[in-house]
């Protein structure tokens, strides 16, 4: 087996088993259990039920939720084995670091990936068994969202690992910036727009850098653009660009993003020292 | 085999390291002395590549043990002060070791079993929950196992009861011909008889370096 694989391997045999993982897995799953048990998929509101509101719902939560737990989950795989000595004694094997590195990202990203992704596929089979019909276009935006958020995140949260000397650091930083991302970005930009210094296309293209924001404005996409629960950000962009433009654009800008962070947070692993 | 030209190396403003030029050669059993803080960690993790030099150079059989670190390696056997809290279990570990380094299943068990510790019935445990004592024999039978021209142990026989430590050195004396050994220790009496070498290290520099 490859160097490479065999990291991976082991790092995805040791999350099966970490607690972490456990509470990882039920919050997802439990979510979709949840939605069923309120009957989210019966409701009819605002012009779309069944199962796209069910899973309209559930990424909703997840671009929230999701980016917060591959943070804290992840920051540590590096920082951690490194404050705890397992770092000193497992390179003392002849692996690369490029192995090594690449092979706790390959790991993790199973790792986070698959749960989010498995509980989205019960939720559509349950659904198919009680007789709804299966919004494709939607579970396949979905999937591939879910796939970009999770490499966006778990790039960033390699870099902070790598970056930072202790794993308590690592874990500051992966609040502050997962809560940056999530309220401070907005609240800002919305006070520069109230104060009408800046225009509103430069406005709302920095909103889109934040790969968070995407996943939002994405998430709503594919429904009727006379929808009133779109906000002013996601009508301007949908006006803005073509629907399918946008769908590349929401999947492959964060992914960009989650590598740029991977490559970074890899080339400081090399260049530092390593205990 | 391993020669440290002028080496420094500081964290901030302690200097762990301060122009140490010395050259380690086969055949040397030595043992690194000095007392708590002075350097002897940080000596080995430069040979072992972790840390980049402040200033100087490191070179094993005139390689950069950084830039040719997996080369380095595979001739390198390495015991840490403590056992890390690896979360992998037994068999696992074993498992990696095997095949990143090639070494024999057979022949860890083999040194395990001159070690007094039975890895059949732990090899589902977590590596952290052994006993300290089990801990550093698997990591010493492992080390055995690999082969190595160079041995590296700092500190290995802290949690190791009087019976472990006379397999340990029994063993050592069996392998560490036309090899290179470092013990880090504090106790010289245990190691009198397999070493030919002392150095004692104070603040950083090496303060006498002689040959028994
Ligand atoms: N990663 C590090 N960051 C900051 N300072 C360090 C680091 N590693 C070592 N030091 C400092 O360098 C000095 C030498 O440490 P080192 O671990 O090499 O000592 P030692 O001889 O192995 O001691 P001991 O017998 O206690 O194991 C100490 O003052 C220590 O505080
Ligand atoms: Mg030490």
């Amino acid at each position: 087996m490859n160097n490479l694989l065999l990291i991976a391997y082991l790092d995805l045999k040791e999350s099966l088993r970490a607690h972490w993982f456990m509470i990882y897995s039920l919050v997802f799953g439990g979510l979709i259990a949840l939605f069923f048990i309120a009957g989210i998929t019966e409701s009819q509101v605002m012009g779309f039920s069944g199962l796209s509101r069910l899973l309209l719902m559930y990424i909703q939560v997840t671009v929230i939720i999701l980016p917060i737990f591959i943070l804290i989950t992840t920051v540590r795989s590096i920082s951690g084995d490194r404050d705890s000595h397992i770092l000193e004694y497992m390179l003392s094997f002849p692996i690369s670091l490029k192995q090594y590195y690449w092979g706790k990202v390959l790991g993790r990203f199973i790792t986070v990936f698959l749960p989010v992704f498995m509980a989205m596929v019960i939720a559509v089979v349950y659904g198919v068994f009680q007789g709804a019909d299966v919004p494709w276009s939607i579970f396949f935006l979905y999937t591939g969202l879910l796939f970009s958020m999770s490499s966006a995140f778990l790039g960033i949260a390699f870099f902070i690992s790598s970056t930072v000397k202790s794993s308590e650091m690592a874990l500051g930083i992966s609040f502050f910036v997962w809560i940056v991302l999530l309220a401070f970005i907005d609240i800002a930009l919305i006070s520069l727009m109230l104060q009408n210094r800046m225009s509103e296309g430069l406005i709302i293209a920095i909103a889109l850098l934040n790969p968070m924001e995407v996943f939002r404005v994405a998430a709503i996409s594919l429904f009727d653009p006379e929808l009133t629960v779109m906000g002013p950000v996601a009508f301007y962009i949908l006006d803005l660009f073509s629907q399918g433009v946008f769908v590349v654009l929401s999947i492959l800008y964060p992914i960009f993003v989650g590598v740029l962070f991977a490559v970074a947070g890899y080339r400081v692993f090399r260049k530092k020292d390593l205990v | 085999m391993i020669r440290l030209n002028n080496v420094s190396k500081t964290f901030g403003t302690t200097c762990s390291l301060d122009h140490v030029t010395i050259a380690f050669n086969q055949g040397d059993a030595v043992a690194l002395m000095g007392a708590n803080g002075a350097g002897k960690t940080t000596l080995i993790r430069l040979i072992l590549g972790y840390y980049h030099p402040s200033s100087g150079s490191v070179r094993i059989d005139g390689r950069d043990p950084i830039k040719e670190r997996t080369e380095i390696l595979k001739q390198v056997s390495f015991v840490p002060q403590l056992p890390p809290p690896i979360k992998l279990n037994v068999g696992e570990l074993i498992a990696y070791v095997c095949r990143s380094a090639q070494v024999t299943e057979a022949a860890i068990y083999q040194y395990a079993d001159e070690m007094r510790l039975d890895i059949a019935p732990n090899r589902g445990k977590s590596f952290f929950k052994l006993s300290g004592g089990m801990k550093q024999k698997l990591l010493i039978a492992i080390s055995l196992a690999k082969q190595s021209a160079i041995m590296i142990y700092d500190e290995p026989t802290a949690n190791l009861d009087p019976q472990a430590r006379d397999d340990f050195y029994r063993l050592l004396q069996h392998n560490e011909q036309n090899k290179l050994a470092l013990f880090v220790t504090h106790r010289i009496e245990e190691v009198k008889t397999i070493v030919n070498r002392k150095i004692y290290l104070d603040l950083g520099k090496v303060v006498s370096d002689e040959t028994c």
